[in-house]
């Protein structure tokens, strides 16, 4: 069964195929850690598929900043749920620097926690094994509005009122 | 005070019902106990040594009478008759059952409070100075700018996770009575030349086992930007924090590790990429929009100009109270009223069900329906006019809350402590107690002036002993209880973290060793002298010599 989620749907026939340092790259759509795009990124981009790269919360959004046009997916991980480098990261990418590339969640990823996600510019989630993707769905519409700007809903509630009462 | 519109309310409602799904899953099984705890963290939950602690919300410390009322509520109905105010100016039921807690927060939300982000890895409850809005001394009433930054920090996307706790605590006024100082942020509202607003930002302050004066970042921030620069803060924060020890977690660690000037630096290059962003920017309309809930209560002229001093003149109970216990108000015939929950015999911070009912009613009939908390682990009646103290303060003695002990060594900061914290090495309550029978000489109490002493059962400083004149620490010495003495601290303008005494003393002997230390204080004080006033002219040997020359 699958645990990928994409803008609220379940996917079932996702693209992208996880490689890693040393595996020989497969035809297709890869994400590959961000160590390996660095050093063999012509070849990557010689083969024909898409490219994304996978980063930690070690990865700073600067050290992207060069790349961002040519990557198609950012897989950032989360080592454990309750590690927020990745939100942070996530929103430097959407909002400095206006990346318009997938963002997709991986690692210890839960239910409670993927509408933060989804909040800070993330697309997708992948999971973690023990969540039951049907329960985590019901995870996005907990709530019916918030008050900061968020990636879904452009006005924080400061200025809805501002609005308002204009 | 604030009032919640649909959007506040359909937040707060839809939060408990989130919070009743998450409990619902753990106690089925769904949902571990370690993917659980954060959750229930950053809804106030703890398990704590004797039963679950729930810690509810008092944004800057502001409560209506309904409120109080829904307190005392849920004391009665889900605890056992009695609630604790903290140093954050919220309230803790220590003994509610889990499965009740979703109940209790549905009462709450009835009356627009909730427990969000009272506890865990996340932006808590923001505090302020207690006299907002009806200090002399006051520049901005910093009220607004709490709530807009409540606002903004509640359920936060980006800050949910952060590395540690985070501490914001705002001040409007010359004198520092919110502990900026002492905080992860501290914002000073303050006035340039040409009379435009701006904050003064501090941050890296902080207690715990790693004492630290905060710095400031920005001398004159317009108000405007306020937003955006926390925002470029704890951003900064969240990334470069460490997670790899949790006692080095907090944003103080990284500002020392950097240095205040390469933290500012970086704060700043993200600033750039936020300042002017709508959505982050206060434009005056946002302001005004929030200032109303904040206005001028509907003063009045006091009816009888001669009541106040005839009853001063003829009740010597009164006017001790007056003197200790009510301080000047900006308005003309009106005073601000401190609610001492510092009895002798009950422990600091404590209140029952009862009393808070009785608050309600002299908050409606005295003080325009609002009680506030005060970080010292009181109440206080902001408003109240003079003619009605004598009154309001015969119904304050007969519920016992007219202890006239404010700011005086009785009126003492503390932490649960051993019997109900699991962190503590040392009991707090107890030791509270035994000063308090030793100081039960009102007069003797008075002449000692201001002197504020804070406990803490353990290093985790939640009793903020590190910025008392006389801060108390418990530690625990071979399965025995033993306080470690400090002198010199000070959470107000002028603020020092406390030194040393010694060794720490047992248990019995910190009564004998308080008496020392005030002895001497008394035999070297010169004129008006305050205790820190003293400690610091003449430093820590004399008071070194006397208190182990007694206790030995």
């Amino acid at each position: 069964m699958t645990r990928l989620i994409k803008r609220r749907e379940p996917v079932r026939d996702d693209p992208w195929q996880l490689v890693d340092e040393e595996q020989t790259l497969p035809q297709g759509d890869v994400v590959v850690p961000v160590a390996r795009y660095l050093e063999e990124r012509d070849a990557l981009h010689a083969r024909g598929g898409r490219v994304g790269v996978r980063v930690d919360g070690t990865v700073l959004a600067e050290d992207l900043a060069d790349h961002l046009d040519d990557l198609a997916l950012i897989a950032i991980e989360f080592p454990a749920f309750t590690d927020g480098r990745g939100y942070s990261l996530a929103r430097q990418l959407r909002l400095r620097y206006a990346y318009s590339g997938e963002l997709r969640a991986v690692g210890n990823v839960l239910r409670d926690q993927i509408s933060y996600l989804e909040r800070v510019g993330f697309d997708s989630m992948l999971l973690d094994e023990q969540s039951d993707l049907e329960d985590a769905l019901k995870g996005f519409t907990e709530f019916s509005g918030y008050y900061q700007n968020v990636a879904l809903e452009h006005s924080p509630l400061h200025l809805r009122r501002r609005t308002a009462a204009g | 005070m604030y009032r919640y519109d649909a959007h506040d309310q359909k937040l707060v409602d839809e939060r408990v019902a989130q919070f009743r799904d998450q409990t619902r899953r753990y106690l089925a099984g769904q949902l571990g106990e370690e993917e659980f705890r954060p959750l229930r963290l950053m809804n106030g939950l703890y398990i704590q040594r004797q039963a679950p602690m729930l810690r509810v919300s008092v944004p800057y410390g502001l409560l209506s009478s309904s409120q109080l009322r829904t307190l005392a509520h849920v004391a009665r109905t889900y605890d056992r008759g009695y609630g604790h105010f903290t140093t954050r100016q919220n309230i803790q039921f220590n003994w509610p059952a889990l499965e009740s807690v979703p109940d209790i927060l549905e009462d709450l939300a009835r009356v627009e409070m909730h427990a969000i982000q009272t506890s865990g890895n996340c932006i808590r409850n923001v505090t302020s100075d207690h006299l907002a809005g009806v200090a002399p001394d006051e520049v901005e009433d910093p009220r607004p700018y709490c709530e807009l930054v409540r606002q903004w920090a509640t359920l936060h996307p980006e800050f949910s996770y952060l590395p540690r706790k985070f501490k914001i605590a705002v001040t409007g006024s010359r004198r520092d009575r919110a502990a900026t100082q002492v905080h992860d942020i501290g914002l000073r509202l303050l006035r340039n030349k040409q009379g435009e607003l701006g904050v003064e930002v501090l941050v890296g302050g902080g207690l715990g086992r790693t004492p630290v004066i905060g710095e400031v970042i920005h001398d004159f921030l317009p108000v405007r930007h306020l937003l955006s620069y926390l925002e470029a803060i704890l951003r900064v924060y969240n990334l470069l924090g460490r997670r790899d020890n949790k006692y080095k977690a907090r944003i103080k660690i990284l500002v020392r590790a950097m240095g205040a000037d390469q933290f500012k630096a970086r704060v700043e290059r993200e600033w750039e990429h936020l300042r002017d962003r709508p959505e982050l920017t206060l434009e005056q309309a946002d302001v005004d929009y929030m200032k109303q809930f904040f206005g001028t209560p509907d003063y009045s002229v006091p009816e009888d100009a001669t009541a106040l001093q005839q009853a001063l003149d003829g009740d010597s109970a009164f006017q001790r109270w007056y003197r200790h216990n009510t301080v000047e108000h900006k308005q003309p015939g009106y005073r601000a009223v401190f609610i001492s929950l510092k009895a002798p015999t009950v422990a600091p911070g404590d209140i029952t069900d009862d009393q808070m009912d009785a608050v309600a009613d002299l908050a409606e009939a005295y003080s325009f329906g609002e009680a506030r908390v005060t970080h010292t682990q009181n109440l206080l009646l902001a408003d109240v006019r003079e003619d009605r103290l004598p009154e309001l303060w015969r119904k304050l003695a007969e519920l016992g809350l007219a202890t006239p002990n404010i700011g005086k060594l009785t009126d003492m900061i503390c932490c649960p402590g051993l019997e109900f914290c699991n962190l503590a090495n040392a009991g707090s309550i107890d030791v509270a107690a035994a000063i308090n029978q030793r100081f039960d000489d009102l007069d003797y109490v008075y002449d000692l002036g201001d002197l504020r002493i804070n406990m803490s059962g353990c290093m985790n400083a939640c009793g903020h002993h590190h910025v008392a004149h006389i801060g108390i620490l418990g530690v625990d010495k071979k399965g025995k209880e033993f306080y470690q003495i400090t002198l010199g601290g000070s959470s107000a303008d002028d603020a020092a973290l406390g030194d040393r005494l010694g060794p720490a003393v047992p248990k019995e002997q910190v009564p004998d060793t308080l008496e020392a230390l005030v002895k001497t204080f008394a035999s070297l004080r010169e004129g008006e002298e305050t205790f820190l006033e003293t400690y610091r002219r003449v430093g820590m040997e004399p008071f070194k010599e006397s208190s182990y020359d007694t206790a030995h």
